[in-house]
């Protein structure tokens, strides 16, 4: 799963904001790993970092020409892609403006 | 000399037999090498038969651990020269070749020497090959000096059994060579891993254990405490997982009084005399927790020991659950496991009230564990009577003890008062 949500939305947001975020996205996460199919917890992703292009030509944000940065990825443990779909519901990502990503994983 | 009543000195044996016994079988053991374990067993059994006939005849000595380290080193050497006689007169008339010059051991009961050789001990006996079962028991053996009809009645099986699992166990130690030494410093933590599982294993088995028999129980997890206590003592095993993992003991142990009944039943957390807890325990438990947290890393035993510590907060407030709650979500997306899952339902039911609970409970998909029914029916008790019932007698179907089935019995008594006090 991946997580992306639109570029300005925490800048402004205050720290009990945060933190009653924080907790939704526990629980969220919380419930999935309860079922046992939580496969790796993923990482969360800064919302600033310089992007590096052909040629050397360095540059600030935004990464890439859409309205949603990515954020932050988890992996889940699904019986088929429509469970995953399931699971994804809920995500906390998507109360603010943001939008869960489902794409199967290669096995090696 | 003392002239002491038979009783007591049958009582002393049986107090030193408990503390001495692993010590001065690591000790032996780790000059004679591993696949000795055995022989060291019975010099320190033959030991402890010498000194039951010579004291109940004479008294006690006034120093009766050295009077066993003393035996026991007499023993070994006795053990040491039969082979030594075997091996340079008896073996070289049947084959010729060299044998390798053997010195005699060096028995060396100090303090320093026992603690190293329990140490080694210790990671020998956890070593991941064997079997988790049978690494318990071979544990409660060589470790904590349990007789065998102890561990059979600890794991609610025959004595037959328990040989067998040892044996098994030792033969596999042997057939793999693993040698009694502490691995590489550098291993240490990798291999402390299943050291502490086997702790954790041993206080769960005395703390959750299906034997009825307290005094044993409590002896399990006083044992599992102790040796995680030795290895805080040992520098290179001091680790802020070890000091997590006795935080967590000392946690769930200062509840042990509040959980019992009188008739061995149990107590459930919420109906627990909260002034039975044991303070001293709680505080060791901060205290332990405290230094564990000095670490870079955050492990299953961290959690684990701040849920206990919640556990010891007095009160139900909201908060307090939430913060379970929140924790439970954190060990899980650690590591799953059944009763993690069920627990942080349990929490969140606390926290939020069961209409947020119970939609969370249907998708744990344990419908083989008693205590998922009986969480379920906890979460139906308010809406839906008859569906509680239903899961109640889901849950008795699949107890395996008494206790647990008084529990359940109880819990359906009480719901079955409610529902007629609806209809009448």
């Amino acid at each position: 799963m991946l997580f992306r949500q639109p570029a300005t939305s925490y800048k402004k947001d205050l720290p009990n904001a945060m933190e009653a975020l924080e907790k939704k996205w526990n629980d969220w996460a919380g419930g999935i790993a309860s079922q046992g199919k939580l496969a790796d917890r993923g990482i969360r992703l800064a919302h600033h970092g310089q992007v590096l292009k052909a040629g050397g030509l360095i540059t600030d944000g935004p990464f890439v020409e859409v309205r949603e940065i990515l954020g932050g990825f988890m992996v889940v443990r699904a019986a088929d892609y429509d469970e995953a779909v399931t699971l994804a519901h809920g995500c906390p990502v998507l109360e603010n403006g943001g939008s869960v990503e489902i794409r199967p994983m290669y096995e090696d | 000399m003392k002239t002491e009543h038979p009783s007591d000195t049958q009582f002393l044996l049986k107090q030193l037999f408990q503390q001495e016994f692993s010590k001065m079988v690591a000790v032996i053991a780790s000059r004679y090498g591993l696949d000795h374990v055995a022989l060291a067993e019975d010099i320190v059994s033959e030991t402890f038969l010498s000194a039951t006939e010579r004291w109940s005849k004479d008294g006690l000595p006034p120093n009766p651990a050295a009077w066993l380290y003393a035996v026991a080193r007499q023993k070994t050497l006795a053990q040491f020269r039969r082979a030594k006689i075997y091996s340079e007169k008896v073996m070289p008339g049947i084959r010729t070749g060299e044998t390798p010059a053997m010195e005699e051991p060096d028995i060396d009961f100090s303090p320093q020497q026992i603690r190293d050789s329990q140490l080694q001990m210790f990671f020998a006996v956890c070593t991941p090959i064997i079997a988790a079962e049978a690494q318990v028991a071979l544990a409660l053996r060589v470790l904590c000096g349990f007789s065998i009809d102890e561990i059979a009645a600890a794991f609610l099986t025959s004595k037959e059994t328990v040989n067998k699992r040892l044996v098994r166990a030792k033969a596999r130690l042997r057939a793999e060579g693993i040698r009694l030494e502490l691995p590489p410093s550098t291993e240490i933590a990798g291999r402390l891993h299943s050291v502490l599982h086997i702790l954790y294993l041993l206080f769960n088995e005395g703390y959750y254990s299906r034997t009825q028999d307290e005094v044993l129980r409590r002896d399990l997890c006083w044992e599992a405490l102790r040796l995680a206590i030795f290895l805080t003592e040992h520098e290179l095993t001091n680790l802020p997982q070890t000091q997590a993992l006795v935080a967590l003991m000392c946690f769930h142990a200062s509840r042990f009084d509040a959980r019992q009944t009188v008739g061995g039943g149990i107590v459930l957390y919420g109906e627990q005399n909260e002034s039975q807890w044991n303070a001293d325990l709680i505080a060791q438990g901060i205290r332990y927790l405290e230094l564990a947290a000095r670490g870079k890393t955050i492990s299953a035993y961290h959690i684990e020991a701040r849920i206990a510590q919640l556990h010891c907060v007095p009160g139900d407030s909201l908060a307090k659950w939430e913060q379970i709650l929140r924790n439970y979500n954190q060990l899980l997306m650690l590591q799953y496991s059944p009763a993690a899952a069920l627990n942080r339902t349990y929490a969140l039911y606390r926290a939020r009230g069961a209409s947020a609970a119970l939609p969370e409970a249907r998708k744990l998909q344990l419908e083989a564990n008693h205590f998922y029914w009986v969480l379920l029916a906890e979460l139906q008790r308010e809406t839906d009577r008859e569906a509680a019932r239903e899961s109640l007698e889901r849950a008795l179907q699949l107890t395996r003890n008494n206790p647990e089935q008084q529990l359940v019995k109880e819990k359906l008594d009480r719901l079955t008062v409610g529902l007629s006090r609806d209809i009448g």
